[in-house]
């Protein structure tokens, strides 16, 4: 059995919502003054749970509750959860940023936190000088920091500019510097925020192989928060799920990503109605909507390599029934219409219709995403009923394991199978 | 499974009051003494007279003092020859105001490291002291130059330097610990009032007024002489004077008073610093 190197409490943190210290002076004092004759403060009685999506009635909030774990000597662990799932809050007491309104956190072992890369860096000053500031800043030595100098400019790939100022370098060559100089920390315990988001994907590629060294050479103990599923799982071995300021899950890293994936995302993969209560008119009435993988139709975590169906099946009423069709426009959770595709018009007659649309693999990049439907008139085109928002599904990443890189994959849309061809001219 | 003792670090809510992590500094002792640099270099870096400006800032503004001050204003200077002691007096000040000021804003102006990394906050006041009183030693060396100037070759006979000289470096002392005492107070406040960062903005100026900086106590009327005796900085500035010129006021009881103010201040500053550091981060 390993020995433990976290060891994390009962730990809480309360936040007070709104503005702090405008006009709350009398909160303030009421509050201490609570605090002084030792008992609980009103404030923490009141508090509410971290829930975002529910307007709560206290000013108080528990960022984090009750949160309990053990972290064993060498082990990897993967943070992940929504955003303002309280991941942040506990990095930020786990690196001593800001301390636990109850509850304690031991250690065993020397502890480097790394929430940014380059922190402290001074622009004026030249890379050389910001090494050792930023060195500094980490807790290593002067002595330290001087015995790997070499290795720390070699690593950044920044021998030329060592001695210009850091405000003439590139945003890439800055945030190498910086990694460079957070990847010789040579603690016991590392905390990491998401620090591999960044820089292009050569440096990535270095970055990811630095930190596997640095977990699997000297058995080292790392915490790492990211919302990037693919290099969450290839790092990690351990997974924690929060949500709304709690503990949800802690297990196997695969398991716990899974959880996430399934539970955390707002997913409707499908929709049926009965003729009844069907949405519709007198036209058309909407019977079932539907997205499945085309190969498995029972899976539902759907990744960019899934070819997927989308379909709307509904009752066609219309006098005209052979100028019926569907259209699909499909969304990206910010919005943006990818696409708006109308389905093939065919003579029909009234009755049931379905229409599907067919979304090869490798077409979609990662992403949330819906679906509004509209059925219409050809002839006119009128449109006859519309239904939005009937489809929510995630699509995951997934890349080679080979090619090292980790950033989100620009673009809307990843057509890899497009010919993009090499040749000797 | 470990036991208590074996922990390296217990993070958790409540720590004494002055525990103020003397051991854990000292291992950031390098980090404390790079900050001061970048604080220096940073401030002359892209000029073109480099680190002169240490010594053309308390120049020019003694030289203004002298002509605003003390010749359009006729503010008497004891028969001290009036360019010495205003860049006596401007060099003390600014030295003091300059370390209030840096450590007023420590908080504030340091918001992005603090809330990404951890090192005792410590640092951060002592290195901007630091930095100030490296400053200091530069503008005191020049002080000296003109200064021996004016007593072996020019024959100055208003200059009298006396046995206070011994007392300079701790009337400096003084000035420390009440530039840093006061300065991390104000900072701690305006982590969540910001009220205290637009006072600073004139305070510094009226405290100057107030602080015997442009005048000798001798100068004022009476019963503000009296007064002035509750500011113990003006103290710091008269017993400083002296030493050099041997003209003004020199009073061991005032001295004494300063002393007491600017410990308590200074320890008031670390205790209320130390209670803020913890959890500034989500005030700021």
């Amino acid at each position: 059995m390993a020995e433990t190197a976290i060891k994390v409490e009962n730990v809480s943190k309360l936040y007070k919502l709104g503005y702090v210290g405008s006009g709350t002076f009398r909160d303030d004092v009421k509050y201490y003054f609570d605090k002084l004759r030792g008992k609980r403060s009103e404030a923490e009685l009141i508090a509410e749970t971290n829930d975002r999506e529910h307007k709560g009635n206290s000013e108080y909030v528990w960022a984090l509750k009750d949160i309990n774990f053990e972290v064993k000597h060498g082990e990897i662990w993967g943070v992940i959860g929504k955003n303002g799932a309280g991941k942040s809050t506990l990095l930020k007491i786990l690196s001593k940023i800001t301390s636990p309104t109850e509850g304690s956190v031991k250690y065993k072992g020397r502890i480097a936190s790394l929430l940014e890369v380059g922190t402290g860096f001074h622009g004026e000053l030249t890379g050389r000088e910001n090494i050792y500031l930023n060195g500094a800043v980490l807790g290593m030595t002067k002595s330290e920091i001087k015995s790997k100098f070499d290795e720390i400019v070699d690593f950044a790939g920044v021998e030329r500019y060592v001695d210009t100022p850091v405000k003439r370098y590139s945003s890439g060559m800055t945030v190498r510097l910086g990694f460079a100089v957070a990847a010789h920390l040579e603690p016991e315990i590392l905390i990491v925020d998401e620090v591999l988001s960044v820089g292009d994907a050569e440096f990535q590629k270095k970055a990811i192989g630095k930190m596997q060294d640095i977990s699997a050479g000297g058995g080292r103990t790392v915490l790492f928060v990211s919302h990037n599923m693919a290099s969450v799982r290839k790092l990690c071995s351990k997974g924690l799920l929060m949500r709304n300021g709690k503990i949800a899950m802690i297990d196997d890293i695969e398991r716990v990503v899974d959880n996430y994936l399934s539970s955390e995302a707002k997913q409707l993969f499908k929709q049926e109605w009965e003729l009844k209560n069907a949405p519709g008119n007198d036209f058309v009435k909407v019977k079932k909507v539907e997205v499945k993988s085309a190969n498995n139709h029972t899976l539902q975590n759907f990744d960019v390599k899934t070819p997927l169906e989308i379909s709307i099946e509904f009752y066609n009423n219309y006098a005209i029934s052979d100028k019926v069709y569907a259209s699909l426009h499909f969304y990206s959770q910010e919005g943006l219409c990818l696409f708006d595709i109308g389905s093939e018009i065919k003579s029909m007659s009234n009755g049931i219709v379905k229409s599907t649309l067919h979304i090869p693999a490798n077409f979609l990049n990662d992403g949330s995403y819906f679906i509004n439907f509209n059925i219409l008139d050809a002839s006119g085109p009128k449109l006859l009923f519309s239904l939005n928002e009937c489809l929510a599904f995630d699509i995951t990443d997934a890349r080679h394991d080979d090619l090292g890189y980790f950033a989100k994959w620009q673009g809307v849309i990843r057509p890899t199978y497009l010919p993009f061809t090499t040749e000797q001219v | 499974m470990p036991d208590q003792n074996e922990w390296t670090e217990v993070i958790s809510p409540k720590t004494s009051l002055l525990d103020l992590k003397l051991a854990e500094l000292w291992k950031y002792r390098d980090l404390i003494v790079i900050f001061a640099r970048r604080d220096i270099i940073a401030s002359y870096k892209q000029t073109i007279l480099g680190p002169l400006w240490f010594f053309i800032q308390p120049i020019i503004t003694s030289l203004l003092f002298t002509v605003v001050f003390g010749n359009i204003a006729g503010i008497s200077t004891e028969g001290i020859n009036s360019f010495l002691f205003f860049l006596a007096s401007q060099i003390c000040w600014s030295y003091f105001s300059s370390s209030l000021n840096g450590n007023a804003n420590i908080f504030v102006s340091n918001a992005g490291i603090f809330g990404k990394v951890y090192f005792p906050r410590l640092a951060a006041p002592i290195a901007t002291t630091l930095s100030n009183f490296f400053r200091l030693i530069i503008q005191l060396a020049l002080f000296l130059a003109i200064y021996f100037y004016y007593y072996f070759i020019k024959k100055d006979v208003s200059i009298q330097p006396n046995w206070q000289l011994i007392l300079v470096p701790y009337v400096l002392l003084l000035m420390t610990f009440l530039g840093l005492g006061l300065g991390i107070i104000v900072s701690s406040l305006t982590t969540k009032y910001r009220d205290f960062s637009n006072l600073m903005v004139f305070g510094v100026t009226l405290l100057m007024y107030a602080s015997a900086v442009i005048y000798p106590v001798s100068f004022l009327p009476e019963k503000y002489q009296y007064y002035i005796r509750f500011n113990p900085i003006a103290a710091a500035m008269e017993s400083f004077r002296y030493a050099f010129f041997g003209q003004g006021t020199f009073n061991i009881t005032d001295l004494i008073y300063s002393t007491v103010f600017a410990v308590v201040v200074f320890f008031a500053g670390l205790i209320v610093f130390n209670r803020i550091e913890k959890n500034f981060m989500d005030t700021v």
